[in-house]
């Protein structure tokens, strides 16, 4: 292993494991603003209960978003130094001004939400949940502007031999970060819809088959669950809409990445869509792939009509080559890859699968919401063990669907880290072999490496450890019973 | 003065901020085995900087993702040379931030004392981790023409390096003690102000020392000035804080960091990392500042945003500004 392939290794890992908690704070963080609104317009009980429970989960998710956070931040000047040096006048400014704008916000006003019950007025504290969850959604179009440049770089020119930021707006409304925020965004309450249908549907079915309707912490539940299928479904559907928003951009702008999203090997018009395929979708030639196809419907997704031609592998190559160069430039700090000729296809059972999955668990997800509505439809509750076994085990599709998404889009867009804009400024681009730090030695690396999915891995068990304990126990592990003895004024509301 | 040099400025005040607001995170997390007696007394510490440590965290966010705007060779160099330092940097800043919000959540002494390790280790190792580091750059490393060190990984630790390392990590336990005692009530509180003031002087001896030395390798005037007036307000943070005047103490704690920030940071201007093998591979401001129109923008960001932080911030400390007591702090109540 070299530097190089530590250095991936570590940014894909602590990337998308940041990455499970991200769409978990975005979609939730809202939910419980929006549960605490309905409480202090409504002053219902359930409603409070409703926002102390999925508050608390949201926390004990949200430390590990903001520690993982902070590895991600340091981790372009660490591992990737040759690449900041080289992006740092465009790619530096998103990533500030999501720490100054959002980060400075949605800390400070949580920090005000957890310990402001009871000591601020309810509005006030009603306003603090909205800003930090705002705040989260704002840091995430920060991000993802910055992550599109790389996909689609815009608003520069090109000044000594690097991108030079001439336009801001045009960086902040690139078309594939107009497209990637939505989608990201719905792909974060798709997780979060899925989260309250599952611990929701396992509470009613554990301990109120037999209460009735009247019960006050049943209909905690039976909101909840409503709540999450709706969110969920509708997700999907915002998805469904936003990717596909996605993929004609993605047909535009990185065309190789269309053909190896489908493992296409060779140019069809009008290109049909593959649903599955057996066989090594990895061959360039296609030899014995067989797969199940819908005539047509590729061209449709790339360019919204039923006969457009869609550009397979093999041709894309020569056009990669002839535009770009077949070989490295000779450069001893490419290491064994100076001079040698350029990969310019993606590995492909990865961009295929991952392409698949993700729209497969969304699938599976939205499917669980729906039947999960169905099951539930006026008051009932399913009796079979198979019901809350399966909501629990849905939890876990749209976090698959979105690291999927992210796996693809990713690994997609290699041997790039910044992509050649087709229609942009000349000569913008950089591989991402010339992109790691050319200091850092494969010890340094593999420590990090080594060190950083130790804690993660110690550290997934206690959240997922505090996670359970706190979905099992209900409200009653929140909402503490009111106690005979006279409770001094003095007490905190809440304190660590 | 011009948009780099302004930016220069800007990214010096952004690291106070950070080490004057997390300097007395850190300090309390070190003192949290060395000042309570039970959990209570631990609980009413972690308590007073409960609402705040997180927005005081932002700060280094802020200070790095802005020299990255500012400066994109300073950064990457600053964070791939000192590879190692800032690796344990972000390991003590995981465990210590889960640390705190996880604590609390499982009612189990074992439990309790496990994170309890976590914070102290965890806010020992940053103060000590960024004192080394900033001190590094200011003072100089043998760098390459491509950025990278000469001497390897070692190369980082020299003996200024390790004296700001001290230094940094003497400021916070100082300055967490005061602030303890300016946020407590009770028992603790004495206990906080006894303690600082019999730890203060020596808190003060590692920076005093690397004033000294920083005067004599690369000071002038202005900064002999500077730097006597850092030492006279960490002189008189003592007298104040024995005359119980806990706040003024607090504030002139402010002062000592401003002196010493400004000193180490402005002593190397306008180089912000001096190569100790060739002047001309220096890092300096004018070589490694991002294009003029990146950093008008980000001066307008700039502009609008710190002035918005900095009064967000105030409010939530003027909203959590009483003081703790064991008297506070209620049963345990978790599933
Ligand atoms: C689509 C959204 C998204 C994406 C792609 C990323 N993040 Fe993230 N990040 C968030 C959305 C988010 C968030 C929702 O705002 C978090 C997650 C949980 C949280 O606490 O805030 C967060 C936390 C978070 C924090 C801690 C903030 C704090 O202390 O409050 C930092 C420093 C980063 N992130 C930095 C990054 C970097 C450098 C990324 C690129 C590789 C990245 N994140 C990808
Ligand atoms: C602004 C946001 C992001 C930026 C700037 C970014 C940038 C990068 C960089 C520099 C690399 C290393 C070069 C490479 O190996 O491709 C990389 C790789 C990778 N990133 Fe991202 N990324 C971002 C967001 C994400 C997110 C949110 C995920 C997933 C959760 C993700 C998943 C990956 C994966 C899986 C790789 C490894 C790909 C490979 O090595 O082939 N990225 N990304
Ligand atoms: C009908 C369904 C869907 C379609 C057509 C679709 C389409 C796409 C496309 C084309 C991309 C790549 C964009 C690029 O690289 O330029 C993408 C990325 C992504 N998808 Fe989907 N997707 C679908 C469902 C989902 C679901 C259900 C989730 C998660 C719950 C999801 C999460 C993501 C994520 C996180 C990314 C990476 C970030 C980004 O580029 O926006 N997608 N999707």
């Amino acid at each position: 292993m070299d530097v190089l392939d530590v250095a991936r290794w570590q940014f894909g890992i602590t990337t998308v494991y940041h990455f499970l908690m991200v769409p978990l704070t975005i979609g939730l963080s809202i939910v419980v603003a929006i549960m605490q609104t309905a409480w202090v317009v409504t002053g219902k009980r359930h409603y409070l209960a409703m926002t102390k429970f999925w508050g608390k989960l949201m926390l004990v998710n949200f430390a590990m978003g903001v520690v993982t956070g902070i590895v991600q931040e340091f981790q372009f000047g660490m591992a990737w130094s040759s690449y900041s040096k080289f992006v740092g006048d465009v790619f530096g400014a998103p990533l500030a001004m999501e720490g100054l704008v959002a980060f400075m916000v949605e800390s400070t006003f949580l920090g005000l939400w957890i310990f402001g019950w009871e000591r601020l007025p309810k509005r006030v504290h009603l306003a603090c949940i909205w800003a930090a969850s705002l705040a989260s959604t704002v840091s995430a179009y920060f991000i993802l502007s910055a992550n599109s440049w790389m996909q689609h770089p815009v608003g520069i020119e090109f000044v000594d031999g690097k991108p030079r930021l001439n336009s801001i707006w045009a960086l902040l409304t690139n078309n594939t970060a107009l497209a990637a925020f939505p989608h990201t965004v719905a792909g974060g309450f798709a997780v979060a819809g899925t989260f309250l249908v599952g611990i929701s549907a396992w509470h009613l079915w554990r301990k109120h088959r037999d209460s009735s309707a009247e019960d006050p912490d049943r209909r905690v539940w039976s909101s909840s669950l409503k709540l999450g299928a709706w969110i969920g479904m509708i997700s999907f559907a915002a998805v469904a809409l936003t990717g596909d928003a996605q993929g004609k951009l993605m047909f535009e702008q990185q065309p190789m990445k269309m053909a190896a999203a489908e493992a296409l090997c060779h140019t069809e018009a009008p290109a049909s869509f593959s649903v599955f395929a057996y066989g090594d979708v990895s061959r360039q030639d296609c030899e014995n792939v067989k797969s199940i196809t819908v005539p047509a419907l590729l061209s449709f997704l790339a360019h919204n009509d039923f006969s457009t031609e869609v550009k397979g592998v093999g041709d894309l190559i020569h056009q990669y080559q002839a535009k770009y160069g077949s070989n490295y430039p000779v450069d001893p700090k490419l290491g064994e890859l100076s001079g040698k000729p350029i990969d310019y296809v993606p590995v492909l059972p990865v961009t295929y699968w991952g392409f698949r999955f993700m729209i497969g668990f969304g699938g599976i997800a939205a499917a669980a919401a729906l039947l999960a509505l169905w099951l539930t439809r006026r008051g009932r509750i399913p009796r079979t063990k198979w019901f809350p076994r399966l909501a629990l085990l849905s939890i876990a599709t749209p976090f698959l669907a979105n690291s999927f998404g992210w796996i693809f889009t990713e690994m997609g867009r290699q041997p790039f880290v910044v992509v050649p804009n087709p229609s942009g400024v000349d000569g913008v681009w950089m591989y991402t072999a010339q992109a790691v730090s050319s200091g850092v030695s494969v010890g340094e690396m593999l420590t990090s490496l080594i060190a950083l999915t130790t804690v993660y891995g110690v550290l997934a068990v206690v959240e997922v450890y505090l996670l359970v304990r706190y979905a099992r126990a209900g409200v009653a592990g929140v909402m503490p019973p009111p106690t005979d003895t006279e409770k001094s004024e003095d007490v905190l509301a809440f304190a660590y | 003065m011009d948009l780099s040099t302004i930016w220069f400025c800007l990214i010096v005040v952004l690291w106070l901020g950070y080490l004057f607001l997390e300097g007395f995170d850190f300090g309390v997390g070190i003192l949290l085995g060395l000042l309570a007696r039970d959990n209570t007394e631990r609980r009413v510490m972690v308590n007073t900087i409960g609402p705040v440590w997180d927005g005081n965290e932002v700060w280094v966010l802020v200070a790095v993702g802005a020299t990255f705007a500012a400066f994109p060779p300073w950064y990457a160099t600053m964070l791939s040379t000192a590879y190692l330092p800032v690796l344990l940097i972000l390991l003590a800043l995981i465990g210590r931030g889960v640390a705190f919000e996880y604590r609390g959540k499982v009612d189990s002494a074992r439990w309790r004392r496990r994170w309890d390790v976590v914070i102290q280790l965890g806010s020992w190792i940053p103060p000590l981790g960024w004192g080394l580091v900033l001190t590094a750059m200011a003072t100089g490393l043998p760098l390459t023409k491509d950025g990278a060190l000469s001497g390897g990984p070692l190369a980082l630790f020299t003996p200024l390096a390790l004296l700001g390392a001290l230094a940094v990590a003497g400021f916070s336990i100082l300055h967490g003690s005061v602030f303890l005692a300016l946020k407590t009530e009770g028992e603790i509180r004495q206990r906080a102000g006894g303690f600082a003031l019999r730890i203060g002087p020596l808190c003060l001896v590692p920076i005093a020392v690397l004033l000294v030395l920083l005067q004599v390798r690369q000071g002038s005037a202005w900064t002999l000035v500077l730097a006597a007036v850092a030492l006279l307000a960490g002189v008189l943070a003592l007298v104040r804080l024995r005359a119980g005047r806990e706040g003024q103490s607090f504030a002139l704690l402010g002062v000592l960091l401003v002196g010493v920030v400004v000193v180490l940071f402005g002593s190397a201007f306008p180089a912000v990392i001096p190569s100790t093998l060739d002047p001309a591979y220096s890092l300096t401001v004018a070589n490694s500042a991002s294009s003029p129109y990146t950093l008008g923008v980000m001066t307008w960001v700039a502009a609008f945003g710190t002035p918005a932080v900095l009064l967000y911030q105030s409010w939530t400390y003027w909203v959590f500004r009483r003081r703790i007591g064991t008297k506070h702090i209620p049963e345990v109540h978790v599933p």
